[in-house]
């Protein structure tokens, strides 16, 4: 019979063992695992300009592609810029900012318990001789975040391409945000009206039937079944898009 | 001088053989012991994550098979459920590392299934029902035969399941390049679902028990 001191020499050596082995294992997978990571963000943000990538191709196309990459305050003054791999101004980059932390920093700030200034990412695309504004997005779905990307046309008001993501929402339901289908309905669309005041896209349980006339342009249909996971991508556009629209202010007046 | 003869078994004998074949077809973990279904559905839609994930459990199982079956005389009968536990999750947290270092998409596409290996029951049974009272060398022959049982399973199915559901084989868009579409062909997205794998595992273990007379209860 084996006795108790045994069992529990047993069990702790067992555990530092399998502890050892596989903290070393996550170690020396980390970069793999981290360069897959990258190589699908920038596949992501490239496909929301309706540019195809593949996994070997990625790095090369951002680089043809993306031209500059800003940084900017909430106030819409750029923090940085950095374009052809050099800074230009400031020292943070675009693609690198954690928008889950700078959005935690905004809602810090505004609770009043912060004072960490967050700064937001933004991407000129130049492609066939045309600008294409990106901005990152990011939202709490049902089951967990959804995040994606808005292109915006030349004239900062135009949908001209998006992609959405998500980490679980309900296949067949929620998760057809990720769907082309569902993406399709936005381009085209506007999320500032003729005045020039910001009212993003909404998602519209219903349809964007049910919207007056006038507002169609900035509404598409919600996923039936998928109330929740359409109300949160309505509001991620919403929340991350308002943002922006102290720089888009600028650049239009301009 | 005298010789002394020790009789040592060969590698692959005909008791070895029934360890890897036996599971295939009269002991099938997923189509006869009706192990293992829950993954068997999920992942069949297409054959990619099907094979990613037989050849998950075939190295997991296997490679707990012969790590307990090595300690088998080490661990304390009271506590050899949380042994086993251990050994099959860290080999599943290492798979599911590897997956997403070096097969990002395939990893996404199967997200908790990998997870979800450790609750397998094919591997917990195994090691219970086998490796605590065999040699290494068996119990990996147990562990191979038995991932290959479940693994052609889930092969047969998602092959089915992708040619019917999305008329691609391994992505290939076979159906159109038959020129199929044109003659009005369409594909069934109802194979896609779920409860279409449920249905094609239940042809397999018909066609099987038609065969096998064996295998009838009464």
């Amino acid at each position: 019979m084996f006795s108790n001191r045994y069992i529990f020499i047993y069990s702790s050596v067992m555990v530092i063992i399998v502890a050892a082995i596989l903290s070393s294992a996550a170690m020396f997978l980390k970069p793999y695992q981290e360069r897959n990571i990258r190589t699908e963000k920038i596949m992501d943000i490239l496909k929301s300009v309706n540019i195809e990538t593949t996994k070997k191709n990625a790095e090369e196309l951002y680089a043809r592609y993306i031209v500059e990459e800003y940084a900017l305050s909430l106030d819409g003054e750029i923090v940085s810029i950095f374009r052809d791999n050099n800074f230009e101004k400031g020292n943070i980059r675009a693609f690198d900012i954690n928008l889950k932390a700078e959005l935690g920093k905004e809602d810090q700030l505004k609770a009043g318990k912060g004072t960490d200034e967050p700064c937001f990412p933004f991407y000129v695309c130049n492609k066939d001789g045309k600008n294409y504004y990106i901005i990152p997005l990011r939202g709490k779905g049902l089951w967990g975040p959804v995040w994606g990307n808005i292109a915006l046309e030349e004239d900062f008001k135009t949908v001209y391409g998006v992609t959405f993501g998500h980490k679980g929402e309900t296949p067949g339901l929620g998760a057809e945000i990720a769907n082309t289908d569902f993406q399709e309905q936005f381009f085209g669309k506007t999320i500032f009206n003729d005045n020039f005041d910001f009212t993003s896209v909404k998602v519209v349980k219903g349809g964007a039937a049910m919207l007056p006339p006038a507002e169609q342009i900035h509404g598409v249909d919600a996923i039936s079944g998928g109330t929740i996971t359409s109300n949160a991508v309505s509001d991620m556009l919403f929340d991350c898009l308002k943002n922006y629209v102290p720089y888009i202010e600028d650049q239009v007046k301009k | 001088m005298s010789e002394e003869v020790i009789q040592k078994e060969p590698l692959f004998s005909p008791k070895n053989k029934r360890l890897i074949f036996n599971p295939l077809s009269k002991e099938n973990p997923i189509t006869v012991q009706v192990l293992g279904i829950c993954s068997a559905l999920a992942v069949t839609a297409k054959l990619e994550p099907a094979v990613v994930m037989s050849i998950s459990v075939l190295a997991v199982l296997a490679i707990a098979n012969v790590l307990i079956s090595l300690l088998r005389n080490t661990i304390p009968p009271r506590i050899r459920i949380i042994v086993q536990l251990v050994v099959i999750a860290s080999l599943v947290i290492l798979v599911d590392q590897v997956l997403k270092a070096f097969a990002y998409d395939v990893s996404k596409q199967l997200s908790v299934f990998v997870g979800l290996i450790i609750t397998n029951c094919i591997i917990m049974g195994r090691l219970e029902a086998f490796a605590m009272g065999n040699k290494p060398w068996p119990a990996f022959l147990d562990g191979i035969g038995n991932a290959l049982g479940y693994a052609w399973i889930l092969i047969v199915v998602a092959f089915f399941r992708e040619l019917l559901g999305s008329g691609t084989i391994w992505g290939y868009p076979i159906m159109e390049t038959l020129g199929l579409y044109k003659l009005g062909y369409e594909n069934n997205g109802f194979m896609i679902l779920p409860p279409m794998a449920l249905i094609v595992v239940g042809i397999i273990i018909w066609i099987q028990r038609a065969r096998d007379k064996e295998l009838i209860e009464d």
